[in-house]
Order: C-alpha cells, then structure tokens, then sequence
C-alpha cells in the first residue's frame, strides 16, 4: 500500500505540481493561499527548479506568460483580488494559446473583501477574467486528495489543449488537512511544442509568440480557430460526480467545498425520506451540462459561497425546463447543513 | 469511543493546531477518515486560534464542525463562544487554570483540568495542552496512550524528537487526573 501523508491543500498542490514536472513557480503572497508559494520557495531550489517572488501579481503572471512560451511547465497562484490583478495576463497567455497553471484560493469580496473562504470568483473564472474572447479550462476540487489529483491533470489538460487551466478553490479547501497519496495521482503526460520560442539553434524558423493582430479578419480567423478548439473541449472534457438522482425530487448543485456541507445535507434529508440528490460539477468549464438532460427532478437547488453565480449555468443546463432555485452565503459565510436542509424543505413545499 | 468531531479552542500560542494535529495524524495512522481544519485570520500570540477536528470510518462531509461532540476550552472567550454548540451528552474540557466559571449545560460530561498549573510545575507552560490532550485521551477513549506516542513520534520531524518525552509527561499527566 502506498504512503498517506497529512498535509494541507495548499502545499499539496505544490507537492503535485512538482511531480507533474513543474520546475517554474512565480509567486506573490496573499492570504489564504501563501502556503503553496511558501512550499515552493523550500522545495524548488533544492531540485534545480525556479521559485521566483515577483515584485506583483501583474509580473508574476507575465513570467509565466515567459516561461510557458518557452516551452516549460509554469505556474502561479494567489487569491482573488490577486487574480483580478493577473487577468489581464491572463487574457494574453489564452490568446497566444500557452499552457500554464493558475491558482485561485478565493476569498470574500468584491474589493479587498476579506479572507475567509468564498466562491464569488465563478463568473472571473468561468467566463475567462480578463478581455476578449477565451476562456480558461476550470477545476473545481473538493478536497485534499482530488486538489493533487486535479492538479496534475490542469498540466496535462493545459498543455494538451494548449489553453491556461485554473484550479479554483477557496480558502478553506487550501488551509484543512487531510490524508493525500501522491501515488494516485495522474502522471505527466508531454506534449510536443513545436512552437516553442526556447532557441533554433539555427536549424528552423523562429517561433514568435504575438497577441497583437491588427488585420480584422486575421484576428477573427484566429478566434474561429480558438473556438474550434474549445468546441471540443467542451464536447470531451465535462466532468462530475452525482449521486441519489434517479428517483431525486430535487437535486443540489454545488462545487468545491461546498459540495460536502451539501454531502451532509443528502444524508439528513435522506434519512428523513426526503428524496434529494446531488450534482458536484469537477469542471466549470466546461459546464457538465449534460448529465443535466439526463436526470428528471421536480426541481434544482444551487448552493453557492456567493450570491448566485453558477445557478445561471444550472439554468442554461436544464433549460429552465424546471424551477432553479438558488440559496447561497458570501462574504466569508460557509453554508451549514441544516441551512441547505431548511432550503430544500421550503422548497418541496412549494413544488407539492 | 472511536469517532468524533472535536473543536478545540483557545489562545494563539498555546498549541490548539498543534494538539488537533496529533489527532489527525493519530487517526490516519489508524486508517480512518478524517479532516483538520484550523482558524485562520490576521490573528498572533494572543489572539483566538481554533481547530476542527472530524474523525470517522466513512467518508467526511463538511469539515466544518457545526455540532462537536468533544470541546476543549482553553480560555474564557472560546468557552463562551462553543460551550452551546456541543450536542447533548457530549465533552467540554475546561482549562480551569484561565477560566473562572463553570459549565453552565447539565447535559454535557464536564471535566475541569489545571492545566496550565500543572504544566507550569512540570516547566512548562506551553505543555497545558498536552495536559488537556491526555484527560481527553483518559474521558473518551478516542486513542489510548500508546497510539499517541506513536503518532508523536511518527509526526514530529527529527529535529523536534526530543520534545516527545516531555509531550508524554505532560499527556500522561493530564490522563492520570481523571
């Protein structure tokens, strides 16, 4: 049997991004996901990797623009009003079409906000953040183990598909600990990248890496192609897990960790012969929006750490072919069970 | 009893992370599920610092204890914040040495301990909660001694083995005063 080791979530990213072959870490701290930078600074001048603390969020994510241009596996993270500040880079590395990793431990806002955990940052991720059209593939892990385990697959993922993969947690999943075994995790799986800019060596044509096309059509063109690209993303890479639908009268939707206080709230109104079940979107982005036509509730409750965010896709899902209802704490507010409880009550209420 | 959800609760600096850890590691050793989730804030010696501690044989849900069923208080403010959330015929532990009133509930098993006192005269101070662990440890049954001073040494990186001894002095300590 392989090795647990008890670890918080925030340095076990780390842990897995170093065994999928990450040698490039650009950091800036903010709280609640410093760990994973604090981690980074220790381990990778021991194996020949770079930990570097830029002097902001805006030149840590353009090192990684850099860095993955030149072909390596790159990574930075930090936490919301850190990730607004990176978006703009953001929107370049989606554009020059470039793997990389980013990581989002989101706190309460808008503005500075505060600390504890949140899920105000949906929109922000699945919608792309910065300018222009593109989006990031988003993964959404609710607890220690799969935060590795998903890890892992955004390098693979990204540079498979060649677009930016942001893990999105909160708080909370990046500071608890929990029993991690790195031996379940993916292996790094390489791809070719004919386009790197890392040296001819006076054998080819140089590779540029641009954003900049002034040509409309050439731009359009180059969107078309994008899209093309996203199309199968979409199509292939829709991830989830659900239990109890089958016979469900209602089905909770909600991610990260949300998703166990909803767990815990399966399992009361179960055991009170409430027949509720549960969708746990693993990618945002895409939306695995097809299990959506295959369940029949009478209802869908999303349940958020923000004022409503994701039930617009749970509402584009099922096509509003049954009421959405939505119930959500923000600010730094994690739901409790029983509030998700009373919800579900208050709602059957109405269906009946 | 084997499982439980525990809030353990004090100041920053008296090791409250630190005692939640060894639960948690003591219940991966034995190969249960389990999630430790501390307080985490612009927070410094002095200040409160809290932990939340599940221990189960299924699969965990929310790590947020909303309902413990063992609490350890070790100062006033988080006696006054928890001591109505732990579920009937639960534990409250009191840290008697820096708290100066009783349990108010009748439906809850209370045990007072000197800890800080006690730690003190062993000489150290920063020991109290190694005292509060060991009375937990004697009240619960949640892990005997002996698992305990292997997960201690088992968790505790080399340079900080020699704190073992003192670790289990304090424990058992606390232990034999219940």
């Amino acid at each position: 049997m392989s090795e647990k080791v008890l670890m918080k979530g925030n340095e076990a990213i780390g842990e897995a991004a170093i065994r999928s072959g990450c040698r490039h870490f650009f950091g800036y701290p903010i709280t609640p996901q410093t760990e994973l930078s604090a981690y980074m600074a220790k381990k990778m001048p021991k194996i020949g990797g770079v930990f570097l603390q830029a002097e902001s969020e805006v030149a840590a994510i353009n090192m990684v623009y850099g860095a993955a241009s030149a072909g390596v596996r790159a990574m930075t993270s930090s936490s919301s009003p850190g990730i607004s500040l990176k978006s703009e880079g953001l929107s370049y590395i989606a554009a020059a079409d470039l793997p990389c990793v980013v990581v989002n431990m989101v706190r309460g806002g808008p503005g500075l906000g505060g600390i504890q955990p949140a899920q105000s940052d949906y929109f922000q991720a699945t919608r792309g953040g910065g300018h222009g059209d593109y989006h990031l593939i988003v993964l959404a892990p609710n607890s220690v183990q799969e935060l590795a385990y998903l890890t892992a697959e955004a390098f693979n993922l990204s540079e498979e598909y060649r677009i930016p993969a942001m893990i999105l947690g909160d708080g909370t999943i990046g500071q608890m600990m929990e029993p991690v075994d790195f031996d379940l995790i993916p292996e790094p799986v390489y791809a070719q990248k004919p386009w790197a800019t890392n040296g001819t060596e006076g054998k080819r044509e140089k590779n540029v890496t641009e954003t900049l096309f002034l040509e409309p059509s050439e731009l359009e063109e180059r969107v078309f192609e994008r899209e093309k690209k996203y199309d199968v993303v979409r199509e292939n890479l829709q991830r989830y897990k659900s239990h109890d639908t089958d016979d469900a009268d209602i089905i909770i939707v909600s991610y990260g960790l949300t998703s166990r206080v909803v767990e815990t709230a399966v399992k009361i109104l179960r055991s009170e012969g409430i027949k509720a079940g549960a969708i746990r979107p693993i990618t945002l982005w895409p939306f695995p929006e097809k299990v959506f036509k295959e369940v029949h509730p009478k209802a869908f409750l999303s349940v958020e750490m923000s004022m409503g965010q994701m039930v617009e896709d749970v509402k584009l899902a099922c096509d509003c072919s049954v009421p959405v209802h939505f119930f959500g704490r923000t600010g730094g507010v994690i739901p409790t069970p029983d509030e998700v409880v009373n919800k579900v009550k208050e709602i059957l209420k109405e269906v009946e | 009893m084997k499982n439980g959800e525990v809030i353990l609760a004090g100041f920053g600096g008296q090791g409250i992370l630190f005692m939640g850890k060894i639960l948690a590691f003591a219940a991966m050793i034995e190969g249960k599920k389990l999630s430790w989730l501390p307080s985490y804030g612009p927070e410094m010696r002095g200040g409160t610092a809290n932990c939340h501690v599940i221990i189960d044989d299924n699969e965990i849900g929310s790590p947020i204890v909303t309902r413990p069923n063992i609490l350890v208080a070790m100062n006033k403010p988080s006696l006054d914040k928890f001591e109505d959330t732990v579920l009937e015929g639960g534990y409250i532990f009191v840290d008697k040495s820096l708290i100066d009133r009783n349990v108010k509930r009748d439906d809850v098993k209370t045990i007072y301990i000197d800890a800080t006192k006690i730690a003190d005269d062993l000489g150290n101070k920063g020991l109290a909660n190694m005292v509060m662990l060991g009375s937990l440890l004697k009240a619960t049954d949640i892990f005997t001694i002996d698992e305990i001073e292997d997960t201690m040494k088992k968790s505790l990186p080399k340079s900080k083995q020699a704190l073992v001894e003192s670790n289990m002095k304090a424990v058992k300590e606390g232990y034999s005063l219940v």
